[in-house]
């Protein structure tokens, strides 16, 4: 039996996502042309992020229940939409100077884009599933993209034994909650029992499982080595779009499973704080800037959750007390996203060939050399360390709001703590790039020109940073609503 | 153009002018360095002209807030572009005008290397300060504290001397870390009260609406006071301070020491007192006790500086005790005192900053041990620094000797004991200033260098005669100001201490300076 039109349409963008990386695998042998390809993944990313309108013009349950087309799935799609599209532009002359497969590697990502959108839009614990590992085996094989370099061998290798492990947490997690509920659809939860231990066992493994994919310590690791091992437009991935279909499905959960939020309260509270001194001790002993990067985008999933400590907070309160948490944290992924996929894009950029160029020493005097690429990257920086005028400012902003309202005020304390610790090593980057001379032969150098497709990617992802740290109005606005996920 | 300046916008114009300057001067070739410095001149001193509108634009004759724009930002939490200018803030506005073109011309031959730049963060910089002195909303207010940071890490950072880089990470690390637990605390009080709106918070504190738990409220108090002690400083937070002067250029001094301290104390004024009277009440004695070590530390630590610059530094941080002193006495007079304190130590301190820079960059070194008999080969110079030291260890006829004055006599009018031990500092400030004036500019050329030094040059002359006219004229005129201060002072007070009586003179004070009399008549107005 054929599907009904308004499932397809609710299940679009995946459609589209999935269909564009079959023809680049099917066209592979026969088309030799770079440009192509890169033409054709920027169609397929850009087709299946506009597919999401579509989606979301059609809201409600697709497939009898096994996703849900609202506001809040919307929101994700256009998100990891726009971080493949971003990823296709900056991949492509990065592709070219390593001399790596470009239709294998595209049609990967559009299909981790489109296991992420399938996480972000399941109802169901077993599509989400599907779609946690159509995203996580993509991820593997990406993270090993330079076959001939050890470290991104080791960094492929690392990221699936672990990843599998963390995998096969998740699905006995979905075995023991459908063992005390009857069922696997989040939808038809409303009435577990809080008391249940079976359940809390089961959702326990969930959390480990998702606590891996969004690096959340003590289950962060893996992260730097894989971080810094893969293909560094991997990394820019990595770092924005599968953490934020992580984050969506325990978003959802909470929103369907009102026994969830009390049992993981102070769950959320040690790791949140793990999650920010491991990340942000972490970072400041780096010296290689990818590295540094990876241990900063585990600092910043210690912030978000606190924000779901919030959330958990604030779940027993009727009145959509929770909706400003929630809006923390999609606001905050959304200003993260652009400004890791920025910083990468330039860190893959400066890297050079071979990615050889990655040390703290390889950027000083930067703003001389290259006073565009060190101004970008700064304000990228400047946006991870939550100054004002960039979004991470208003992202931060936000989740202290949601901490303070939930009168976690030492979570907050410890937040802010924290964003000190981070101000250290983000501004041991800048002041390395503006105020220490380069080495002699660096500055003789000819500049590195960017490629054309690279500007774009920055042009948007710094007026995004700017424009979202101006004018938060109108995403705000948009995912303030009491609606946004649907029940 | 006048409806323009009058009628609503002009906060608005000075916040945005330089930052539209420095964006001109990011789209400039960066090679003609002349023009850009004939650019950058030109827009600080027509901000500074803009300033001088203000004096026009409203009278200060009450505590309320002038010229007030008010504006929609963001609707969820309702953030609002809040503007407003008081007596307090007034004059701290115009000093920041005033110093950025004098800055300017001081960095004109002695910033060589990427001079661009260099003033594009300069006017940056002063964009953040303006906006800092004329927020009334919490968000806003914090907006622009936070901006601020990073062009002035970056002038200590890029043009300073050997551990700049030193230097400006540890200044931004000390103010991000009080200013974040600062952030903490304007979110706990928008929870409490729904709005980041400075004026309705203050009116919702005055008339009971809202009513913090002690605790509570000490907890936010000291979230905010750390914040802004930190940028004081306040003993013992004022590590940074002599590592930021040392390192920082000349034109990055004068800014640090004439404005962005200001910034801490103006903080107190704004928001600690009306904001947590209660706290601010009990907390008085040990913020005074501060300020006191402050000041008498500060002093002792300048007296043995081998270093001249930060001898300057360190003064800075025992002139800044006394307006914390004021601030902290809750006494009307002290405040006028504080007030007037805040701007004239900008410009003694300015100006000492300036005349380092000038022996820096004749001999390029700090230390004292170096100069000697420096009078003989330049005259003038010395004349200028006798002034600017004169000036700033507070002698009559100077604009050092009403600020110190009216803080101690206010102090001495609620705790005589601590006007006593503060008055200690304005002793030690004559000895340390002398002594170092004496090793520097007096006796025989001690090093062959010395000998053939030139004087000031006709830049150097406009820049101290400008000064030197500035200080003396706040010597001698100080009721043009404090005219304008009186009411928004007396307004903190009133709000810290509603009912206490009317506070007894000291007998025979109020003939002693003309001011004092109309402070005094103001605060009788009031009751």
């Amino acid at each position: 039996m054929f599907p009904r039109t308004d499932d397809l349409l609710r299940a679009l963008p995946e459609l589209i996502w999935c269909g564009f990386g079959m023809l680049a695998m099917l066209l592979q042998p026969f088309v030799r042309s770079r440009h192509f390809f890169t033409g054709l993944a920027l169609v397929g990313a850009v087709g299946g992020t506009g597919a999401a309108f579509v989606a979301g013009a059609t809201p409600g349950e697709g497939f009898y229940g096994l996703i849900e087309s609202d506001v809040f799935s919307f929101f994700f799609r256009l998100l990891v939409g726009l971080v493949a599209v971003l990823v296709v532009l900056a991949a492509d002359s990065y592709l070219e100077r390593e001399n790596l497969p470009f239709a294998e590697f595209y049609a990967l990502l559009l299909f981790a884009t489109a296991g992420m959108g399938v996480l972000a839009s399941a109802r169901e614990l077993l599509t989400a599933f599907i779609g946690l590992e159509l995203s996580s085996i993509s991820s593997y094989i990406l993270a090993g993209f330079r076959r001939d370099s050890t470290k991104s061998s080791e960094a492929s290798l690392k990221y699936f034994l672990l990843g599998s492990f963390a995998t096969a947490f998740f699905l006995y997690g979905i075995a023991l909650v459908y063992g005390a509920t009857g069922t696997t659809n989040l939808g038809r939860m409303d009435d577990a029992d809080p008391g249940s231990n079976l359940l809390k066992l089961g959702l326990s493994l969930i959390l480990i499982g998702i606590g891996f994919k969004v690096a959340a310590a003590p289950f962060q690791i893996w992260t730097p080595d894989v971080y810094e091992g893969a293909p560094t437009p991997v990394t820019a991935l990595f770092s924005a779009g599968p953490k934020a279909a992580a984050f969506a499905l325990l978003l959802r959960i909470f929103a369907s499973v009102p026994a969830a939020t009390h049992f993981w309260f102070w769950a959320f509270w040690v790791l949140a704080a793990l999650t920010m001194f491991a990340g942000n001790l972490g970072a400041l002993l780096q010296t290689n800037v990818k590295r540094l990067l990876a241990y900063s985008s585990i600092a910043h999933a210690g912030y978000i959750l606190v924000a779901f400590a919030a959330v958990t907070f604030m779940a027993n309160d009727l009145n959509g007390g929770a909706t400003p948490a929630y809006a923390a944290v999609l606001f905050y992924l959304l200003s993260y996203a652009l400004v890791k996929i920025g910083a990468f894009t330039i860190v893959s950029e400066i890297g050079g060939w071979g990615e050889k160029n990655l040390t703290l020493d390889d950027y000083a005097g930067l703003a001389q050399r290259q006073p565009v690429a060190a101004a970008a990257l700064s304000l990228y920086l400047l946006s991870l360390l939550g100054l004002p005028v960039t979004a991470g400012f208003f992202g931060k902003f936000y989740i202290f709001k949601a901490a303070v309202n939930s009168h976690l005020i030492w979570l907050a304390v410890l937040m802010a703590i924290n964003s000190i610790i981070g101000a250290y090593y983000y501004l041991r980057v800048i002041v390395v790039m503006y105020m220490r001379e380069g080495s002699a032969e660096a500055m003789a150098a000819a500049p590195v020109r960017f490629p054309v497709a690279v500007n774009v990617v920055l042009a948007v992802t710094a007026i995004g940073t700017v424009y979202f740290g101006l004018f938060p109005n109108q995403v705000l606005n948009f995912i303030l609503q009491p609606n946004l996920i649907a029940h | 153009m006048g409806s323009l300046f009058q009628g609503g916008h002009l906060l608005s114009i000075l916040i945005f002018f330089p930052a539209v300057g420095s964006l001109a001067l990011l789209l400039l070739r960066g090679d003609d360095h002349v023009f850009i410095r004939r650019i950058a001149l030109i827009v600080s001193v027509a901000e500074f002209l803009f300033s001088l509108l203000l004096l026009r634009g409203a009278s200060f004759t009450s505590g309320d807030y002038r010229l007030v724009e008010y504006g929609q930002w963001i609707t969820s939490p309702p953030i609002h572009y809040h503007l407003g200018v008081d007596g307090i803030s007034l004059f701290l506005v115009i000093l920041t005008t005033f110093l950025t073109p004098i800055s300017v011309i001081a960095s004109w031959s002695s910033i060589g290397h990427r001079v661009k730049e260099f003033f594009v963060m300069l006017l940056m910089l002063e964009v953040g300060v303006i906006g800092v002195f004329l927020s009334l909303d919490l968000f806003l207010f914090f907006l622009f504290w936070e901006v601020m940071l990073i062009p002035m890490a970056m002038l200590i950072g890029i043009w300073g001397h050997e551990r700049r880089i030193y230097a400006a990470v540890k200044f931004v690390l000390y103010t991000m870390a009080g200013s974040i637990l600062m952030l903490v605390g304007i979110i706990w009080l928008y929870n409490a009260t729904g709005t980041f709106d400075l004026p309705t918070i203050q009116q919702m504190i005055q008339t009971g609406t809202l009513v913090i738990e002690p605790r509570a409220e000490m907890l936010l108090f000291l979230a905010f006071f750390v914040a802004f002690a930190v940028k004081v400083p306040l003993f013992p937070l004022h590590t940074w301070l002599p590592d930021a002067h040392v390192e920082a250029p000349t034109a990055g001094s004068v800014m640090l020491a004439g404005v962005l301290l200001k910034m801490g104390t103006y903080g107190m004024i704004r928001f600690c007192l009306p904001l947590f009277p209660e706290a601010a009440r009990r907390a008085a004695p040990w913020v005074a006790v501060l300020a006191i070590i402050g000041i008498i530390y500060g002093a002792l630590v300048a007296l043995v500086q081998p270093n001249l610059k930060k001898l300057v530094a360190y003064s800075s941080v025992s002139h800044l005790g006394f307006v914390v002193l004021g601030i902290f006495a809750f006494r009307s007079i002290s405040m006028q005192g504080a007030v007037y304190q805040m701007l004239a130590h900008g410009i003694s301190t300015g100006a000492l900053f300036l005349l380092v820079g000038m022996l820096y960059d004749r001999r390029h070194t700090f230390e004292i041990s170096e100069y000697g008999g420096l009078a003989t080969p330049m005259p003038k110079l010395a004349a200028f620094f006798l002034v600017a030291a004169l000036a700033s260890m507070g002698l009559p006829m100077l604009n050092g000797f009403v600020g110190e004055y009216l803080v101690l006599l206010g102090t001495y009018q609620s705790h005589w004991q601590w006007a006593s031990w503060a008055a200690l500092g304005v002793i030690l400030s004559a000895c340390y200033l002398l002594w170092s004036y004496q090793r520097v500019f007096f006796g025989e050329v001690t090093r062959d260098k010395n000998k053939t030094l030139p004087d000031a040059s006709g830049r150097e002359k406009f820049i101290l005669v400008t000064m030197s006219i500035v200080m003396l004229w706040m010597g001698i005129g100080s009721v043009y100001f404090t005219r304008r201060t009186a009411a928004a002072s007396q307004a903190v007070i009133d709000q810290v201490e509603p009912q206490r009586p009317y506070e007894a003179r000291v007998p025979g004070s109020t003939n002693i300076l003309p001011d004092a009399k109309e402070i005094s008549a103001a605060g009788g107005a009031n009751r």
